[in-house]
């Protein structure tokens, strides 16, 4: 399953603190959205508020609407919770459960709210979700060794079967590369590509060539300067971003003039 | 920089430098502190060791005397019911403030806004600095008078079980009252330990279980408190070393007496209220036999400790610390 997201006239607040203001952004479905921009400019924020997970933050609160499919994710009644097992979401460092093996890792997402799942069932899911992050031939041997126990590389994709495992419609994976090195990068931005088939992805990333490589749009957020809000500069698809921008920020930024 | 390192330098430091290796401070300075360290962790290993044959010394009388002069009859007589009735306040103690302590440590953590959640946290710590004589003083003044309505209707509708066999004890001075008066002394132990560790388990690991659709509680179970087993499992063993060896708040409290099954009459012993009553008036083989009784609660203290200390290691592998 893959679901569109649009978002409209959204705010992100952390408490009084304006921090990203007034995007509009409509992300297709079964494509890969890179956001790019300084730190600092909320990018990673405003990636946060598509799943919900910024409110984990005291005093974070949005305006404006998040529809997937056109269900507002903000809407009234809506539990945070339920939205975040539709929408996945892979960190800025790898982080499987550490008291949990790899197998369990896979499933925790599955196990969740009780439900039950037979052994053959869990079987097939774990395989099925380790092939599909790349993950099942190195590590089929040993799935009930500890998962932290894996490279830094295969400790994200671990993640990423994790997150593909609950059947999400959205992958959202903020800066999933950032703590690795350029072999497990490779191996990542290559699962990214396969993702795509079935999944809406959005990620963001501070590796330009990244986000040429692997994303169909490119969204780039700045911001005029401390204090005050992130906003989206630019959304275009990725070749005009990077070679032919309508902003002169942009154009800068994608450059290396600043940030 | 090299003016300022010069010039905080020790004049008495007489070393020649080189001119490419930097300063690496004052050598003295080194030996003498990883001497104290030394000392002090020697020390420590010493005053364990004293202590133990301290006490192993005092009580040898007890094991060569002729049985008829002990209390007794026989040392072991002596000893069981002190074992059991120690067991019992502590486990009573346990019960309750292992699931409260841990409750309360996550509200602070993890449930109650910041604000709220400071002041809840230094009014548990005053808790612990109040001195056990007037948990004790609490305990048999107001506690245990409050109580034996409760203990009646115990011995009235659970008499069946031994446990609660009547009659109940009319002044409330039993085991039980002991038992729950050492429970609430030891729950700032174990809530500011445990609020310690919860409060340290990774951020990144909290969101990994929320992000996949985890609820509040779900990721309480999925991050926090395997990361914490460890930590609780310490926190509880040293609320227990603390009830095993409680004195005053036990001797206030308990009307001692035989040891008894049921945990609402008169009745059982601790140790430490053992020793602490008969001490002032104890000379000689009385004198062994109480310090002999501190001895096998020292062994029992140290048995906890080890038991602790395996349990806390069999889960290394799976600690989150690799």
């Amino acid at each position: 399953m893959s679901k569109r997201i649009d978002v409209e006239n959204l705010n992100v607040y952390y408490g009084d603190f304006l921090a990203v203001e007034d995007v509009n952004m409509a992300i297709e479905p079964r494509s890969v959205t890179a956001f790019i921009g300084p730190s600092g400019c909320g990018k990673s924020t405003f990636l946060r508020t598509l799943n919900r997970m910024h409110e984990v933050i005291s005093g974070a609160r949005v305006e404006g609407k998040v529809l997937l499919d056109g269900d507002d994710l903000y809407g009234k009644g809506v539990d945070p919770v339920v939205v975040r097992s539709q929408i996945g979401m892979v960190f800025q460092r790898p982080n499987p459960f550490p008291t949990m093996s790899i197998r369990e890792n896979v499933l925790a997402g599955v196990k969740l709210n009780n439900r039950k799942i037979s052994k053959t069932d869990a079987d097939e899911l774990v395989e099925n979700s380790l092939r599909g992050a790349n993950l099942w031939n190195e590590v089929k041997g040993r799935l009930d060794k500890p998962g932290s126990g894996l490279s830094g590389g295969q400790q994200q994709r671990l993640c990423i079967a994790r997150s593909i495992a609950v059947k999400p419609d959205v992958i959202l994976m903020d800066e999933p590369c950032s703590a690795l090195d350029p072999i497990s990068t490779l191996a990542v931005e290559d699962l990214i590509n396969e993702l795509k088939e079935e999944y809406t992805v959005v990620i963001v990333t501070h590796n330009m060539q990244q986000a040429a490589r692997v994303s169909d749009k490119t969204a780039f957020f700045n911001i005029a300067g401390t204090g005050k809000p992130g906003k989206l500069i630019e959304y275009a698809p990725t070749q005009e971003i990077f070679n032919n921008p309508s902003e002169k920020s942009t154009e800068d930024y994608v450059s290396g003039r600043f940030g | 920089m090299s003016i300022s390192a010069d010039a905080l330098k020790p004049s008495g430091n007489k070393r020649t430098q080189t001119k490419d290796l930097p300063d690496v401070g004052n050598p003295a300075a080194d030996k003498i502190f990883s001497g104290i360290s030394l000392a002090a962790g020697i020390l420590i290993l010493v005053v364990l060791a004293a202590v133990a044959i301290f006490l192993v010394a005092q009580a040898l009388p007890v094991f060569t005397a002729d049985s008829e002069d002990l209390t007794s009859g026989s040392f072991l007589k002596y000893i069981l019911p002190l074992t059991i009735g120690t067991l019992i306040a502590s486990t009573i103690a346990l019960l309750l403030a292992t699931p409260i302590g841990i409750g309360v440590a996550l509200f602070i953590s993890h449930y109650a806004p910041a604000r709220l959640s400071k002041g809840i946290g230094y009014v548990i710590d005053l808790l612990a600095a109040i001195p056990s004589v007037i948990f004790g003083a609490w305990g048999a003044s107001v506690l245990a008078p409050k109580i034996v309505p409760f203990y009646d209707w115990l011995a009235t509708y659970l008499g069946f079980l031994p446990i609660f066999e009547g009659p109940a004890s009319q002044t409330g001075k039993t085991i039980l009252t002991a038992g729950i008066v050492l429970g609430i002394m030891i729950l700032p132990i174990i809530t500011s330990m445990c609020r310690e560790i919860f409060i340290q388990t990774p951020k990144l690991q909290e969101e990994a279980a929320l992000g996949l659709g985890a609820t509040r509680w779900e990721m309480i179970r999925m991050t926090v408190f395997p990361f914490a087993r460890g930590g609780i499992i310490s926190a509880v063993m040293l609320a227990l070393g603390r009830a095993l060896g409680e004195t005053m708040a036990v001797t206030l409290v308990l009307a001692s007496g035989p040891l008894t099954a049921s945990l609402i009459t008169s009745g059982n012993q601790t140790f430490a209220s053992e020793i602490a009553l008969n001490f002032p008036e104890a000379y000689g083989l009385r004198m062994s036999e109480l310090i002999a009784a501190g001895l096998v609660l020292f062994v029992i203290t140290l048995i906890v400790n080890v038991i602790a200390r395996l349990i806390v290691s069999r889960y290394k592998e799976f600690s989150g610390a690799n």
